[in-house]
């Protein structure tokens, strides 16, 4: 039973970041907005956040400086996308190379450098509770902060006004510039709300998961994130039931091989992308006719003047 | 006024001919090529300490240029080439999968010199260097099964390579001369460096009751996990201690130093000949970091050992070496296997409770 418990307080963890990222990602996206730039965004987020926490000794500053470095990122992005109408998928592409650069370059200082990593929970007899306490009430903030921020997501999306105009400018921006919606602000503040979700899930690594940072250290989570968004046909609820699956999948398929099932470890590393993709296909058949897409993803929009 | 302008004149002349002096003794130019980033901490980390020791050693006779972050396979043809037309002679590619990208390259330039890390692709001017860190492994199995309670290893592979798993193996036939009962758990996580994902498949490790950790990857994660849960480990490539001070019993450091000042030396000189150099303990081609953690009589075992297989004493893959089938192993190399067996190890030793994936 322990152990069990161990298994699920590791998928929480290893799903958060993803959870992170792919929400900011999945908001821009039905804004109808392609970043690429996730892994950029987020391995920034990471060297800044660890700088930021490293220096003032506070993971909350550390987080605020992640959400910070990768709006700004992100505000690169939005500059060339939408202000000067390039492709979205090469300047996002470029986004992530820049990343990559930038935080060896803002880390260098910080390699081997050590945190106490962020603070876990600790209510006094809940905390304790056999099996579930510690997973309920035991996590750090950002575990909890990942899910309120898919609940707040959702609502915004489907109850809110601000929602639905945002909805329906990733669907027909023609339409919704017609109608006089500002097109290129809402989609100005979708890239921004992404760009400081993947910062804060950058963060999130050097912060809680593995406490010191090291360049390429998210190792590819971003380009996971943006497959999560897929995966979840572009609904919140489903996207943190796909970063779980994600997580579990991983954390299961290591717990296999240390128990020594037989089964080859190559296979087993690629079960979650498997898993991915025979989730797709299943929603793909579930579904009549027509792409779950937003329909105006990844087009530029220029405004007639 | 004269005598001035005579005076004028030789500093002249003498400038002159320094400069002169100075082009015509043409710096030798040095690429590298690195696999990860210079900061991983880790492999490559150990490969640019090295490259800054040559820099120091021969000052402005050499220059050095590197390219990290490069990836492994067909892709670092470009990058290996990009450095010979950039006029470097003398070229290190420092990471098993650069192999066949480098013997290509070097076989379209035949006068510029290779040095290819951990294969065994040889050719007139394209050399190997590796070291045999099984024999730092053997050392750290025995203090394992000293330090460990439960008697169970935690071990996290990268690829199931010979490299790899022979590095498995001399961990459980240096843990079985202390206890012959000793388990292993093996994790592989199918890459060199994912802090996420190694510090993973630590946890995971350790939640199946193994209490020390071994790893074959590059970050620092494990160690740190093994700390943050009051365990043992044992770092990896480079000096970890600072990740887990009450943690680290010991560490493989990879010193490239000497060999790389040895080689650089020998193509100033023009005595660069293209050889396979494969070198353990004896000849300084990797150090053990300190031994921490651990009583004085586990400490002066360890040390013992290493000075036995420093000084050829003792063998790790000694005959006979029984596989997971019970057969002895072809005993090729006299009283212990053959380099060539080591190098192309692809069976789990007796005790080892697990297949190799994918066979």
């Amino acid at each position: 039973m322990e152990l069990v418990e161990a298994i699920v307080l590791a998928v929480l963890a290893a799903s958060t970041p993803l959870l992170i990222a792919a929400t900011g990602e999945l908001v821009a996206e039905r804004a109808g907005v392609l970043n690429l730039g996730v892994e950029g965004m987020m391995i920034v987020g990471a060297a800044c956040g660890f700088a930021a926490a490293w220096l003032t000794g506070s993971t909350t500053l550390g987080a605020l400086c992640g959400i910070v470095a990768g709006t700004l990122l992100s505000l690169i992005f939005a500059v060339m996308t939408l202000g000067l109408a390039v492709n979205q998928v090469a300047t996002g592409l470029a986004l992530t190379i820049l990343g990559i650069g930038l935080s060896g370059l803002i880390g260098a200082r910080f390699v081997g450098e050590k945190i106490t990593p962020a603070a876990h929970l600790q209510i006094p007899g809940l905390t304790d509770i056999p099996l579930i306490g510690r997973i309920l009430f035991g996590e750090d903030a950002f575990v909890y902060l990942s899910l309120a921020l898919v609940v707040g997501v959702w609502l915004f999306l489907y109850r809110t006004r601000a929602g639905l105009v945002l909805r329906a400018i990733g669907d027909n921006h023609v339409s919704a510039h017609a109608l006089g919606y500002p097109v290129l602000r809402i989609r100005l503040f979708a890239v921004m709300f992404g760009g400081a979700c993947a910062g804060l899930a950058g963060a999130y690594l050097p912060l809680a998961y593995t406490p010191f940072f090291i360049p390429g250290m998210t190792a590819g989570r971003g380009w996971i994130a943006l497959a999560l968004v897929v995966f979840s046909s572009w609904q919140p609820g489903r996207l943190v039931v796909g970063a779980y699956l994600f997580g579990a999948v991983t954390i299961l398929q290591l717990h296999a091989q240390g128990a020594g099932f037989g089964i080859p470890s190559q296979f087993m590393s690629a079960l979650p992308y498997l898993a991915t993709v025979i989730v797709l296909v299943l929603i793909s058949r579930a579904r009549t006719g027509g792409s779950t897409a937003p329909a105006a993803l990844g087009t530029v929009f220029v405004p007639d003047r | 006024m004269r005598k001035i302008l005579i005076a004028a004149a030789a500093v002249m002349l003498a400038s002159g001919a320094s400069l002169f002096s100075a082009s015509a003794a043409e710096k030798l130019k040095i690429g590298f090529i690195y696999l990860g980033p210079i900061g991983d901490l880790g492999w490559t980390y150990q490969h640019e300490l090295a490259r800054q020791a040559l820099v120091k050693e021969f000052g402005d006779k050499i220059e050095t240029t590197y390219l990290e972050n490069v990836p492994e396979g067909p892709d670092a043809e470009r990058a290996i080439e990009q450095l010979v037309r950039a006029g470097n002679k003398l070229i290190f590619t420092t990471s098993f999968g650069y192999m066949d990208p480098t013997l290509k390259v070097a076989k379209k330039y035949p006068n510029v010199h290779f040095e290819h890390a951990t294969g065994y692709k040889r050719d007139k001017n394209m050399a190997t260097y590796s070291a045999r860190w099984y024999q730092g492994r053997y050392i750290q199995g025995q203090i394992a099964a000293r330090m460990s309670k439960a008697g169970v290893l935690g071990y996290i592979g990268s690829f199931p390579i010979p490299e790899v798993v022979s590095g498995i193996n001399a961990t459980m036939l240096g843990a079985q001369t202390v206890n012959p009962n000793i388990k292993v758990k093996i994790i592989w996580v199918n890459t060199w460096f994912d802090p996420g994902k190694e510090a993973d498949a630590a946890k995971a490790l350790l939640d199946q009751g193994a209490d020390i950790i071994m790893q074959h990857t590059d970050s620092p994660a494990p160690m740190q996990v093994a700390s943050e849960r009051g365990k043992l480990a044992f770092g990896q490539d480079s000096e970890m201690i600072k990740f887990g001070p009450k943690a680290q019993l010991t560490s493989i450091l990879d010193t490239w130093a000497p060999y790389y000042i040895a080689r650089v030396k020998a193509e100033l000189d023009g005595s660069w000949k293209s050889e396979d150099t494969w070198g353990g303990l004896d000849s300084e081609m990797f150090e053990m970091a300190p031994y921490t953690n651990m009583p004085d009589d586990v400490k002066k075992m360890a040390e013992d050992t290493q000075a036995a297989i420093a000084a050829g004493k003792l063998q790790p893959f000694k005959c006979p070496v029984v596989g997971q089938d019970g057969k002895e192993v072809d005993c090729k190399g006299g009283d212990h296997l053959a380099d060539d067996q080591v190098l192309g190890m692809n069976f789990y030793v007796k005790g080892v409770d697990d297949k190799i994936p994918g066979k």
